[in-house]
């Protein structure tokens, strides 16, 4: 293996090259444009062998992935924030037509106010699109992601596809070594994509129908199943990662000091990191503190939620979303899987990290306590003035 | 081949639905002429079997069988572009009662 110096966005491009994508079809937009820069320049020194098409917009880049996905190739885009909101349409048009596409989102604030910093409300605002969601935290585990995507979207129980969200400039452009595997076991880990879901001269079909009331509930169920199907697949895929590249990964979820937790902070991508050193600060002061990593989201870990939240006193949920008039949307969920498994603990909100504010030691800290010691349940933590009358 | 029209089974089982919006084209299950006024009727002692009608036909309903050529009368939508491409005047547009 060889270790490089790479950005996330790099890390990812790296990751692309290995799956080797027919069609690349991308519009830049800050903070996803060195992914696009990186795999542009790799097509032109011819390091990849793809199609790589500038198209005018997102909503061409996603159209056209669709389109190139429906010839039977292995595609790939990005985005970020608006430009994912600008494909926004096309998100269901590529998860109910079951082609799966990879797509590599830079989380980043929506306007308005115009913000080009990292947050997690575009991806979030997409959750029911249909497509499958993962969030890295390292570059590492980002190239990982672009090849454990492909064998994830293009397994036909699955035949979805998968949105692989890196925090905005925190992983996109912050660098570290990163272990780039070698063509040889790339290709030993990822099939050929193959289908039968494209136009074929040989075997005609009809694709991207219409289907009225009197079916639609039975496509729109077998979606579902699709994502629910990735669980098993996502556990299959990564024991193979593991097999031939040495990295194991932790499926749905990541764990750190839950065992014995007794206030359990859940939270998912970068922040992760910082989450845990507080942890092992609380712990080494006698707190039982534990951090979860929510790696995907679509599936949602359910039941692996459950199981570890079983035990804990009080938990929290620190998300970079908030779903206005309501509370932070992976809350929501978190809400409703403690609910399903009957277990009745105090959970509270912690909204951070809005179009890239900070999240500090302190903030985490605080919230730990709050957990602790009860309070309000939906927080804006870190604000800089007084909210109070 | 020309596709005709099928007969729809309906399905019982989840496996029974394609997994997505792809299946074998030119299936068809339901008739589409509804809205048809005027049938073209193609009188075969005149006809000579050139195929004009065939190559105009904006519906794809004109094909040959037995030597024959024949109007596909689940499809066609009675424009009556055959009739008028037809040199030999073969094809004549009858009103549906």
């Amino acid at each position: 293996m060889d270790k490089h110096f790479l950005s996330g966005n790099e890390a990812f491009a790296y990751g692309v090259r290995l799956a080797k994508p027919n069609v690349i079809s991308a519009y830049p937009i800050t903070p996803q444009t060195i992914v696009v820069e990186k795999l542009s320049e790799m097509v032109e020194n011819g390091s990849l062998e793809s199609d790589f098409i500038h198209v005018e917009s997102e909503h061409s880049a996603m159209s056209c992935a669709i389109g190139a996905s429906a010839v039977g190739a292995r595609t790939f885009t990005a985005t970020s924030s608006q430009g994912l909101l600008y494909m926004a349409e096309c998100l269901p048009y590529a998860s109910g037509g079951r082609f799966p596409i990879v797509m590599m989102n830079a989380n980043r604030s929506t306007a308005l106010p115009w913000n080009i910093y990292g947050d997690q409300r575009d991806s979030i605002s997409q959750l029911d699109s249909g497509w499958i969601q993962v969030y890295a935290e390292t570059a590492q585990e980002s190239l990982d992601l672009a090849l454990l995507s492909y064998y994830i979207a293009e397994d036909k129980r699955v035949m979805t596809p998968v949105m692989v969200n890196l925090d905005g400039f925190t992983l996109t452009h912050t660098y570290e070594l990163v272990d780039v595997p070698s063509k040889e076991l790339a290709d030993q880990f990822l099939p050929p994509f193959e289908t039968e879901n494209k136009l074929d001269l040989e075997l005609p079909k009809n694709l991207g129908y219409s289907v009225g009331p009197d079916y639609n509930t039975e496509f729109k169920y077998m979606e579902h199943i699709g994502v629910r199907n990735a669980i098993a697949v996502i556990a299959q895929a990564e024991a193979r990662f593991c097999e031939i590249f040495g990295r194991r990964y932790s499926g749905l979820i990541d764990a750190h000091l839950c065992e014995d937790a007794e206030y359990i902070l859940i939270t998912l991508g970068t922040i992760a990191g910082l989450c845990r050193e507080t942890a092992d600060t609380l712990r080494a002061n006698g707190v039982k503190a534990g951090v979860l990593r929510l790696r995907y989201i679509r599936p949602f870990p359910n039941e692996e939620l459950a199981a570890i939240l079983k035990n804990a006193k009080a938990v929290g949920v620190l998300e970079k979303d908030i779903s206005f008039g309501n509370e932070g949307t992976i809350y929501t969920n978190v809400n409703s899987a403690l609910y399903k498994a009957g277990i009745n603990i105090p959970s509270y909100n912690f909204i951070g990290g809005l179009g890239g504010r900070d999240i500090t030691t302190e903030n985490i800290e605080e919230a730990f306590h709050h957990i602790i010691n009860g309070g309000k349940k939906v927080n804006f933590i870190g604000l800089v003035v007084d909210v109070n009358d | 081949m020309k596709p005709e029209l099928k007969i729809f089974v309906k399905p019982k089982h989840i496996t029974d639905l394609p997994n997505g919006t792809y299946y074998e084209a030119g299936h068809l299950v339901s008739k589409n002429a509804g809205w048809r006024t005027k049938r073209p009727v193609i009188e075969p002692s005149k006809c000579v079997g050139c195929l004009q009608c065939y190559l105009y036909c904006p519906d794809g309903v004109i094909g040959k069988a037995d030597g024959k050529v024949i109007i596909d009368y689940d499809f066609c939508k009675g424009c009556g572009i055959c009739a008028k491409i037809c040199k030999t005047r073969a094809i004549k547009m009858e009103a549906e009662r």
